[in-house]
């Protein structure tokens, strides 16, 4: 059984995660930024530990509509991750990658949808790169899912799978961009044991 | 003047005629609604996960299907519904990604469905009504007034049930 329970997150194990979560964020960006041809900035992470309530109105107000990408993660480590944006910035994304200039619709047709998982699969799969690098442990994604739905609907399902352990979970908020600015929310959803794992792996005793 | 009380998640209220008790954007998690039509009590809970008995972590009772409808029914009676002419409404429980296989993604939506149903059933409320599975999250709004319960999804004509 696992000993880690997000309750208990302590300041050391805090700053671990977002450590990660940091490292984790500058490689997905670094992969836009060369899949795009583009110079990117980054602003530093900003990790938060959210109750249910903060979560589901976080990124934006509960019915606006986002899109998200989402990936179970199975091997040495087995949970999942979301990655999350506004529909904004997938726009822009899809835009540059598809080579279209001005348009602003903010629907997704079938084409583009495509678009946005792969734009997702970079994004997360560098991310997770990063944390496999980071911890010396194996970690392999599934394919990526889409959702653009009310962002309320989307974060329930992060909620449900932290609520199985806890009252609360973890997130990862960066902005990052050139002329414009896209901003984008990680939430690793690792099961308890696969906390365990991350921090031992780091050298902290858990 | 009608109020409109907004819940979250693992949340609950009770009211009256003629006020409105909405939740915002219901994914995998389910919006129980109870009313009593002679009294014009009604109530909603939004819960997340089916089985309480099966988490650690189970001191809000609004979190979990099987105790989330005990303390909603609790309420109602408290504020003066009439158990037996209480009626459920359902509505949520959607599979948010099309993930394959029977892992939690994939199938919470659909038993926080049937545990809704199991527990409504077990306390001998009649479900009257309800707008479950699919893919896509839902805002309810369940009337005070007359027990109408309003689903709103995005790109979708509004639904009453």
């Amino acid at each position: 059984m696992s000993n880690f329970t997000l309750e208990d997150v302590n300041s050391m194990y805090f700053d671990v995660l977002k450590e990660i979560g940091n490292i984790g964020a500058g490689n997905a960006t670094t992969a836009i930024a060369n899949m795009l041809g583009l110079k990117i900035d980054m602003k530093v992470p900003n990790v938060a530990l959210l109750s249910f309530q903060e979560l589901t109105t976080a990124i934006c107000p509960e019915e606006e509509v986002v899109v998200a990408i989402f990936l179970e993660v199975t091997e040495d480590i087995d949970g999942s991750m979301m990655f999350i944006m506004q529909r904004e910035s997938a726009r822009y994304l899809v835009n540059i990658l598809m080579m279209k200039q001005g348009e602003e619709s903010l629907e997704f047709d079938e084409m583009e949808q495509s678009a946005l998982k792969e734009i997702g699969n970079i994004i997360a799969g560098s991310y997770l790169n990063a944390l496999s690098t980071l911890t010396n442990l194996k970690i392999a994604p599934s394919i990526p899912y889409l959702s653009i739905d009310m962002a309320a609907s989307i974060l329930s399902v992060p909620a449900i799978m932290f609520g199985k352990y806890g009252d609360n979970a973890l997130m990862i908020s960066t902005e990052f961009g050139d002329d414009v600015k896209i901003d984008g929310h990680f939430i690793l959803l690792p099961e308890p044991d696969s906390y365990d794992k991350i921090l031992q792996s780091l050298g902290i005793p858990v | 003047m009608a109020n409109v009380i907004k819940i979250g998640i693992a949340d609950i209220a009770v009211s009256k005629d003629p006020d409105i008790i909405t939740t915002l954007g219901l994914g995998s998690c389910i919006g129980i609604a109870m009313y009593d039509a002679s009294t014009k009590v009604g109530g909603l809970v939004h819960v997340m996960l089916p089985d309480s008995t099966k988490i650690k972590q189970n001191s809000n009772p609004s979190k979990f299907a099987d105790t989330g409808i005990q303390e909603l029914l609790n309420r109602m009676v408290k504020a003066g519904a009439n158990k037996a002419r209480i009626q459920a409404k359902i509505a949520g429980g959607a599979k948010m990604f099309e993930v394959s296989g029977a892992t939690d993604v994939g199938n919470v939506g659909e038993r926080n469905a049937q545990a809704s149903k199991e527990k409504l059933k077990a306390l001998g409320i009649r479900l009257v009504a309800e707008d479950t599975g699919a893919n896509y999250g839902r805002t309810v709004e369940l009337n005070c007034a007359n027990g109408e319960y309003v689903i709103k999804a995005v790109g979708k004509p509004v639904k009453t049930i």
